[in-house]
């Protein structure tokens, strides 16, 4: 019996106040003031389509054994490689096997659900598990309703036989090349239609007509759905949908546009997760992916749900979080406008292929070594022992370190090397367990850096290769606040 | 145990460039500049110098590889030209090839030369450097200052002291070197500050304010060394000789390893360990005359004064703050302005140090020449950053042969 075993998310802790976009352009375009309720979530210069994802992926996996995915793959329509696999740098970063299979899927706004319902049929054949994740970042036009509406953000289900949350009841799809909005490949910013027309068309018409005929195929009434998840930029049209078919309003699923905005691909995903977080024992959830079509899936929630993990998922990312107003910020994080760096920007950052496929380990897993022999922790892992006493030869075993908390031993904040987010944290952090290493200090208040402060690790750009347009990916720290405390 | 070298190498002559913003100079007149006085100062012609030794730390802007450009600078007498770079600490790593290659008696006489044409980036601070392709893809591509700030922060949480109080023995070593620097035409900065002007600085990396920071200057300076019976021979009276000259580079422990806090340099405290057995010195901070320590940055004065086993551990902020080092203290650290003050062209610093320490002891610095006669002055020249770093010290004294 397919279904979902795992769930995870993964917001920035950045919140960008709508009343801060209405403020820089409310003289330009007046009708956004329509948009300026809640906030949206928006990455650091360092995070993208593919950190977010590996961050997803590894809430997903808090209490998984990791050997048990066979297949990860990624959706998204912002993903940073359009000919080099994005799925295979999250493998790399979650330190699976080579012995997994990986995919990237794209296209449109459908790419998440449709990945699933893919990984479900192949999990119900196969009995292998998938790791699903989806993963948005999109630029919107300065001043568009989109900069309002969008956020960024990302989901991880782990599709499996054994002991689901939510066991797969089944799904339906249909596909019309229904153009509400296009972004063409090269293309930066969407270009959208008439909302009025995408909602008595598209949502009135294709995906009320989808979810019946998916009601319909599972023999499921529409009123005895609990969670009727239609992801959507625009307001009304789950309820629309709903009534149509006639779901229960109650049973309409945070849309996460007042606190997080709509992030694409992934969405669909996102609430799915938020609504698992906080079904019952019995539930029914009815998914709506929509983009050129339709994809329907319905499950149902097993009795395991009692027994979840308490990983961050939605719920836990949504209390961290930190207040920001600085509309120029988010300008620059999203790369629309660019800032004088200075000369100090201009080091070099070509990053030699073959050096990075020789220590992709050590690079992308942060797998440091173990001496067999005395114990001793170190990163990286190097043919000599690091350890004074025993400096043993050839004795080091893999130890991955991305999964262990950290505190720091010494630390500055650094007004004078580049960075996009000045000042930049870093310090010498020490590994509880063993293992050091200077590492990159992020997600910031000033007040959270002290000797002493416990960390965790996180995956994220390093630097960015502008000249061949490559980024450059490794671990940073962040330091563990209190879910639930807010930086106001 | 090596019975190391102390009163087997003379220096027979020194010179140094006028430091600071050399903006009509090129590396190779800065060179000529210090070389020009050094074989003066020794009263040698160039066909007699047998080897030499040449530092700079950073390449692509300067001289570029290799040891050509001090040969036809200088032109020296188609002799070998052994180019070294060993971080900051690179001046100090050109002196003890010349010297261990007198004591070896492969020469008679021998030149170390360090320059660094730094002038040239387009702003200040030094130059960012890569470390090789693996270091690139995992450390942090943080300042100099960066690195070094982390020591205050380090040596607050074990020795706890307030950032206020750390922040005001910084400034008290500051405003020291400018008072010193003051007195130094050679010096890159010769300007006096107060407390407050250093506690009000803009912060470069905290708790390093702007006069926490040397600057970065262009320069160059030169010692040619020999035997003391050579120097003898050669009519010289007064010999300062090299008492001993250590150095420890790190192996990974600190940043590695486990068991390092962060406040000071493992690899400071190995070498000055073995620059007192080598040059016979049981109590430094009754024995030492003078100091000049590698005064990057203010903090960096402050632990050495530790590591160096002048002050006691935890010991230094009272030492510094009660004058201890003040150029009318008992041991002056920093009598010519230091890195602070007369400058750091990087490759050069390491024999400027020793320079001003030869100066001293033949009673020639002018100005701001120490009081009481030296006996032994120490040079601490350090390269890198805390946690991963070369540690080269050398002692030179007055020869009683």
């Amino acid at each position: 019996m397919a279904g979902i075993t795992a769930v995870g998310a993964y917001i920035p802790i950045m919140r960008l106040k709508r009343s801060a976009i209405l403020e820089a352009h409310g003289w330009y375009n007046g009708a956004l003031k329509g948009h300026a309720k809640g906030e949206r979530a928006f990455g650091s210069w360092d995070e993208d389509t593919i950190t977010m994802a590996v961050e997803a992926a590894r809430d997903c996996l808090v209490d998984v054994d990791r050997n048990v995915v066979s297949t990860v793959s990624l959706a998204s329509t912002t993903a940073p490689n359009a000919d080099r696999q994005n799925s295979g740098i999250i493998k790399e970063a979650l330190n699976l096997s080579d012995e997994v299979a990986s995919l990237d899927n794209s296209g449109g706004q459908r790419a998440g659900t449709s990945a699933l319902i893919q990984a479900l049929n192949s999990t119900e054949g196969t009995g292998q598990s998938t790791l699903c994740i989806a993963s948005e970042r999109r630029k919107a036009r300065p001043a568009s309703e989109a900069e309002m509406t969008s956020g960024d953000a990302a989901a991880a289900l782990l599709i499996g036989r054994d002991e689901p949350l939510a066991r797969f009841i089944g799904s339906h799809s249909v596909t019309a090349d229904f153009v509400d909005h296009f972004r063409s490949s090269d293309a930066a910013f969407d270009y959208d239609w008439e909302s009025r027309w995408i909602r008595e068309e598209g949502y009135g018409k294709l995906a009320a007509g989808a979810v019946e005929a998916a009601l319909k195929k599972c023999a499921i009434e529409p009123s005895s759905i609990d969670h009727f998840i239609l992801a959507a930029p625009g307001r009304g049209n789950a309820d629309l949908v709903a009534k149509k078919v006639g779901i229960k309003i109650e049973a309409i699923a945070d849309s996460l546009m007042a606190t997080v905005g709509y992030a694409g691909a992934a969405h669909p995903l996102l609430m799915l997760v938020h609504a698992i977080e906080r079904s019952k024992a019995g539930q029914t959830i009815l998914l709506v992916g929509f983009g050129q079509g339709c994809d329907v899936l319905l499950f149902e929630v097993t009795d395991k749900i009692n027994h979840r993990v308490r990983n961050a998922g939605v719920s836990g990312s949504l209390l961290r979080r930190r207040d920001e107003t600085n509309y120029m910020k988010f300008l620059s994080f999203n790369q629309l406008i660019e800032l004088d760096r200075g000369m100090r920007a201009e080091i070099v950052q070509k990053q030699p292929l073959t050096a990075l496929y020789r220590n992709r380990k050590a690079v992308f897993g942060l797998v440091g070594g173990r001496c067999t022999r005395t114990g001793t922790i170190q990163y990286p892992k190097t043919d000599i022992s690091v350890d004074r006493q025993d400096p043993a030869v050839g004795t080091q075993e893999d130890y991955p370190l991305a999964e262990r908390s950290a505190h720091v031993v010494s630390f500055t904040s650094d007004s004078l090397a580049y960075s996009p987010d000045p000042p930049t944290y870093y310090g010498m952090i020490e590994f509880d367990g063993g293992g050091r290493m200077m590492a990159e200090i992020v997600d910031v208040a000033p007040e959270d850096v002290e000797v002493g402060v416990a960390l965790k690790m996180v995956f994220r750009i390093k630097g960015v290769d502008e000249i061949r347009d490559f980024k450059r990916y490794f671990w940073k720290a962040v330091p563990i606040v209190n879910q639930g405390e807010n930086h106001a | 145990m090596p019975k190391g070298i102390k009163d087997r190498v003379a220096i027979l002559g020194m010179g140094c460039a006028k430091f600071g913003e050399r903006w009509d100079m090129d590396a190779d007149q800065l060179m000529v500049e210090a070389y020009l006085e050094a074989k003066s100062d020794a009263g040698i012609e160039t066909s007699q110098i047998d080897a030499a030794w040449f530092s700079v730390a950073m390449d692509p802007i300067n001289v570029g590889p290799g040891g050509l450009s001090m040969a036809m600078a200088l032109r020296l007498n188609n002799i070998g030209v052994t180019k070294v770079e060993n971080f900051c600490a690179s001046g100090t790593e050109a002196f003890r090839g010349a010297v261990y290659a007198v004591a070896s008696g492969a020469c008679d006489i021998a030149i170390a030369l360090g320059v660094e044409k730094l002038k040239d980036t387009g702003y200040g601070g030094l130059p960012a450097r890569t470390r090789g392709t693996l270091h690139d893809m995992t450390s942090v591509a943080g300042s100099a200052p960066g690195q070094f700030a982390q020591l205050a922060a380090a040596y607050r949480a074990v020795h706890n002291v307030s950032r206020d109080d750390l922040k005001r023995a910084m400034a008290h070593i500051s405003v020291k070197s400018h008072d010193n620097g003051l007195k130094n035409p050679k010096a890159h900065l010769q300007k006096k500050i107060d407390i407050e002007t250093v506690l009000n600085a803009p912060i470069i990396a905290d708790p390093l304010g702007l006069y926490d920071c040397c600057g970065v200057s262009d320069g160059a300076a030169c010692a040619i060394v020999t035997t003391p019976e050579i120097a003898r021979a050669l009519g010289k009276t007064d010999i300062v000789t090299v008492k001993a000259l250590q150095m420890s580079v790190s192996n990974g422990w600190e940043l590695q390893g486990s068991g390092w806090n962060g406040s000071y340099f493992h690899t400071t405290r190995i070498a000055a360990k073995r620059a007192y057995e080598e040059a016979g010195i049981s109590n430094p901070r009754e024995e030492l005359s003078l100091m000049e320590v590698h005064d990057c940055f203010s903090v960096t004065e402050l632990v050495t004064m530790e590591d160096l086993g002048v002050s006691p551990e935890g010991g230094a902020i009272r030492d510094v703050l009660d004058g201890f080092f003040d150029n009318d203290g008992a041991i002056p650290c920093q009598i010519d302005g230091g890195l602070k003050c007369f400058g750091h062209p990087v490759g050069a610093s390491g024999i400027r140090m020793i320079y001003e320490n030869y100066l001293q002891l033949l009673g020639r610095a002018g100005d701001r020449q120490r009081q009481k006669p030296p006996v032994l002055g120490l040079t601490h020249n350090l390269g890198a950053a805390p946690n991963q770093n070369v540690s080269a010290i050398s002692i030179v004294g007055l020869y009683d042969g």
